[in-house]
């Protein structure tokens, strides 16, 4: 059972632009096991949010079944909350942002949620590019039914128990590229200094943000011979553009060789600062960002930072035509047609 | 041969090919009879197919107002597929009249004594009158139209009428389509007797009412009650409502302004998806909803148990079908009574409302997102194949312009500024429903986050047993709440003191009338209660108290309404007989008379004791 944590707020603490100090931007202490990845992902959420001043109840946080699922209880306590059916809470993010267009969207998901159960639903919130932040808490395994092997998990590693992985992996960034996401990327929940950049660009991206975290399970997938335990992770990631995150309001001060940078700026005039890394490439080129993936993945290695990001592409919204006005405000005046309307329905079936 | 007389009451068949754009012309004949103030309900019996298989249109005339399926064949049959024809010569009724295409001689072993053949060379006519293959074909079916209006004595200025309604802003298209019924209409006046037994006659049973079909009064129902989130997935026969949600919406729900949408549709990979959206819409304060068939209440299952649980406003019409597959599908049934009712894991009861016709499709769709705000759960209209896709006679739409969309119980900024303590799922009322918040109302309060099952009063989380039974039981208290605020049963009394009573909901309702006059020329004066509801009122139980005998009127194999209600109001299975017509045309009234007064023949009301 979780309990609430101390409200006591240190006077010390920083405070963000809107007052907040990080403790506002916490949830209820956390019930997953000691060293998850999890609670770290949630962490650098929290950090993110904090930083970027985010009203919190202006956020809603849904996920859909499992243990990185029951994560968005662990963070973000002032905003609400839906834990949904494992592996549809795309749909119910897709509703819900229908519905009311003005609050951020964070779905919280896992592999087995988000690659197994719930592929399809991946699939199709991908392409209708709605306008959300989607995390997949990547750990090759099913955390909260104990152990049983992801479809994201490489094939030829071993289980715990030694079974050799016989199924080929699926990669979410690649088919989150393939199917037109609009900025992609992929993180370590054990590098928070990467992840929280990754987390803030994501926020206010405008469109269908997917990160995929590679976020270890200590208690069922953490043994050396699996590829997604914290050390094999640590040794494999390669970090390809790192980004730095410049909210709109500040100032950019440090400069760059010429060819060495690249600035991406997003619709709320925030910038995403990029420093090709040793074999960085054109994180706006998709097919580029498909090669890179594919092509470290055939070295043993696991492409980390942004992968690809294009924020002039359109949102769910744009497509659907959707009034800027949330739709869950609008009452009767403007929603029902009224009596008069009727007159020329109903001769229309005379 | 005796031939069948009759004025304004009798059945005709149009047996076609489908995909030969024979419904508009068949249509058109309907709505002639309907303007000539006539009541008519025609009937499509089609395949799950696109192009090539037969499909037949039945439409009853019926100045009585017998509104339900006749049993038996059609006094009339115009048969221009060759494919069915053995069976088409078949279904005409002693005395009636059989209209075919005779370009091609019928085959002798084909004929009947008992009938009257009318053969008209169609094919030839078109042959002669057009180039255009295209044309050839379609201007066959206006080319019997043309003809019914002489053998019939229909009023030509109506159909005239209605061609210059059906090619408004195709001008050029008029004269042709007139031209056709022309051809039609001289060839009958010069080569038969017209008009046959068999006519129509002017008459005033039509009034203001429409003739529309449930799927397009549910589809506007929808967007005069206020939903602006629609999720679906394409399924026979419920997509028809979204479509005509969306089609209205684009009409009726642009924001002067901007140009832009107050609404939002999405066609979803799937049903799961298609609920799911319809269900984070409600969450979050819209008015959503979605429409939906047999096997997609199945894929739903999951998500109206979690909706259940969460307490999310949501509604959900379901166009009733036979079973899995393609095929019997597209025929009609009342068959998902109790997977809908019990829908989900765990203990789940859910909401139900049954539209008779299709006005009842437009004021119960409005009603339900009302209810489903009230009550905060899953709303499931149920109707069916029938209802949603046949054009039936109905009241005109109205609305009442004063009437203001009940929201249920949400808490606003100030109000939760007001409030000493905000929890969830805190009974404040005692009846069963609490208060909710939108998510981005408040900085601070009246925030929460929404589970399933394992959570206490203020939506925190909790596994122990006696936080999950003190939440299940106020679940119980809301449904019973639920009770008061569904729409009460129909009463039809034909006698008080009649010891006999007939149960009935959804389109069995059409055939009703006709099934009392049919009972009471027996001898039997029945009382009859229509359900609208479940969970079921106070009044039902009071009626089947009230009666020794009672019987279960419906459209599918397994009694599952008189299993609900024996199930929910512990009513001895003795005393509720099953008449259930399952063969996936509507039911008849006379196939519903019969078996109440085979069975009373068998069992009198008096033996059975009373329960
Ligand atoms: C329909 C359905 N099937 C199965 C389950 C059981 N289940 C719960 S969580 C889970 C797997 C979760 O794995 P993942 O998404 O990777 O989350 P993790 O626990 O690893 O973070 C399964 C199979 C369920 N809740 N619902
Ligand atoms: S089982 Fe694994 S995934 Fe679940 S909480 Fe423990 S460490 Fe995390
Ligand atoms: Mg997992």
């Amino acid at each position: 059972m979780s309990y609430l944590k101390s409200k006591f707020h240190h006077p010390k603490l920083a405070k963000n632009d809107l007052g907040l100090t990080y403790r506002d931007y916490e949830g209820a202490l956390s019930t997953l096991c000691a060293g998850c990845g999890h609670d770290a992902v949630g962490a650098a959420l929290v950090q993110a949010c904090f930083e970027l001043s985010l009203e919190p109840h202006k956020v809603a946080k849904l996920s859909g079944i499992g243990c990185s699922s029951k994560a968005p209880t662990y963070f973000l306590g002032k905003s609400h909350g839906f834990n949904t059916v494992h592996g549809r809470m795309p749909s119910v993010a897709t509703g819900a942002s229908m519905a009311n267009r003005s609050l951020k969207y964070v779905g919280m998901s896992g592999d087995g949620d988000t690659a197994s159960i719930g592929m399809g639903q991946f699939a199709h919130v991908v392409r209708r590019r709605l306008d959300m932040t989607y995390i997949v808490a990547n750990n090759g395994v099913y955390g909260l039914t104990k152990g049983q092997t992801a479809a994201t998990a490489d094939k030829g590693s071993h289980t715990k128990k030694g079974e050799e992985i016989l199924w080929s992996a699926i990669d979410l960034p690649t088919m989150a590229l393939q199917l037109g996401a609009t900025f992609v990327a992929r993180s370590f929940s054990g590098d928070k200094d990467q992840l929280v950049p990754l987390l803030k660009a994501a926020l206010c991206h405008e469109g269908f943000a997917f990160i995929d975290v590679l976020s270890p399970c200590v208690t069922f997938n953490n043994h050396a011979t699996s590829t997604r335990s914290y050390d094999y992770v640590r040794e494999h990631v390669e970090a390809g553009n790192i980004a730095d995150f410049v909210p709109s309001r500040e100032e950019i001060t440090t400069k760059y060789a010429e060819g060495e940078s690249k600035d991406i700026c997003l619709h709320d005039g925030s910038l995403i600062r990029l420093h090709k890394g040793k074999d960085g490439y054109d994180p706006t080129d998709r097919f580029a960002a498909i090669n890179a993936i594919e092509q470290h993945r055939i070295k043993g290695e696991i492409l980390t930072g942004l992968l690809y990001c294009d924020p002039t592409l359109r949102d769910m919204h744009d497509f659907l035509g959707t009034t800027e006005t949330p739709l869950n405000t609008l009452d009767e005046k403007t929603l029902c047609p009224g009596n008069h309307a009727l007159a020329g329905i109903n001769n229309s079936f005379r | 041969m005796k031939t069948i007389n009759s004025v304004n009451e009798f059945v005709i068949r149009f047996a076609n090919t489908n995909g030969t754009g024979s419904a508009s012309a068949n249509n058109m004949f309907a709505k002639a009879i309907f303007r000539m103030g006539v009541p008519v309900s025609p009937r499509n019996v089609f395949p799950s197919n696109i192009q090539g298989m037969p499909t037949w249109y039945d439409v009853r005339v019926s100045e009585k107002g017998y509104l339900g399926r006749r049993a038996g064949g059609a006094d009339i049959v115009v048969a221009m597929n060759a494919q069915s024809m053995v069976d088409d010569v078949q279904s005409v009724e002693a005395g009636g009249y059989f209209l075919y295409d005779s370009t091609k001689e019928i085959d002798p072993q084909l004929m009947r004594k008992d009938i009257t053949f009318l053969g008209m060379p169609i094919s030839a006519i078109c042959l002669r009158e057009y180039n255009d293959p295209r044309q050839r074909q379609l201007f066959k079916n206006v080319i019997y139209v043309g003809a019914l209006a002489a053998l019939l004595d229909m009023d030509f200025d109506v159909l005239k009428g209605l061609i210059a309604d059906q090619f408004k802003g195709k001008e050029k298209l008029i004269s042709p389509n007139v031209h056709a019924l022309e051809l039609g209409y001289q060839y009958a006046k010069t080569n038969f007797n017209c008009p046959l037994s068999i006519r129509v006659q002017k008459s005033d049973k039509v009034g203001n009412r429409i003739l529309i079909d449930g799927n397009t009064a549910a589809g506007l129902g929808a967007v005069y009650g206020g939903a602006t989130v629609a999720g679906w997935y394409p399924i026979t026969p419920s997509t028809s409502v979204v479509e005509n949600y969306e089609k209205y919406c684009n009409r009726l729900r642009i924001d002067p302004a901007s140009g832009k949408k107050n609404f939002a549709v999405m066609q979803a990979e799937d049903e799961l998806a298609a609920i799911g959206i319809a269900i984070g819409g409600g969450w979050n304060g819209a008015r959503s909803f979605t429409a939906t068939s047999g096997p997609g209440i199945s894929l739903m299952t999951e998500f109206l148990g979690l909706a259940y649980f969460a307490e999310i406003p949501v509604v959900l019409i379901d166009v009733q079908r036979a079973g899995p597959s393609t095929g019997m599908p597209t025929r009609t049934q009342q068959s998902d009574i109790l997977a809908c009712a019990y829908a989900s894991h765990g203990d789940t009861k859910q909401v139900l409302i049954f539209p008779s016709t299709p006005t009842e499709c437009f004021h119960m769709t409005a009603d339900a997102f009302d209810y489903a705000e009230r009550i905060q759960t899953p709303i499931m209209v149920m109707t069916d194949l029938d209802l949603g896709m046949n054009d039936h006679m109905s009241d005109e739409l109205s609305w009442d312009d004063s009437r203001t969309y009940d929201r249920g119980k949400v808490l606003n900024a100030q109000q939760l500024e007001e409030v000493e303590e905000f929890g969830r799922y805190l009974d404040v009322d005692g009846d069963g429903i609490c208060y909710r918040t939108y998510p981005g109302t408040h900085p601070e309060k009246g925030i929460y986050f929404t589970r399933g099952t394992s959570r206490n009063e203020y939506a925190a989380y909790t596994e122990r047993g006696e936080d999950y039974v003190r939440n299940m039981e106020r679940l119980n208290k809301k449904f019973r709440t639920a009770a008061e605020i569904l729409p009460q049963p129909e009463m039809h009394s034909q006698n008080k003191g009649s010891k006999i009573g007939v149960v009935y909901f959804g389109t069995t309702n059409a055939a009703m009338d006709e099934t009392f006059d049919l009972l009471r020329a027996q001898g039997q004066n029945v009382d009859g209660m229509r359900l609208k509801a479940f969970p079921f009122a106070k009044a039902v139980e009071d009626f089947i108290e009230q009666h020794d005998q009672v019987f279960v009127v419906e459209q599918n194999r397994d009694a599952q309404m008189r299993t609900l209600l024996m199930n929910e109001l512990d009513i001895d299975p003795a005393k509720l007989i099953k008449v259930c017509n399952y063969d996936g045309l509507p039911i008849t009234a006379d196939f519903i008379s019969t078996t109440i007064l085979d069975h009373i023949a068998v069992a009198p009301a008096s033996k059975v004791a009373r329960g």
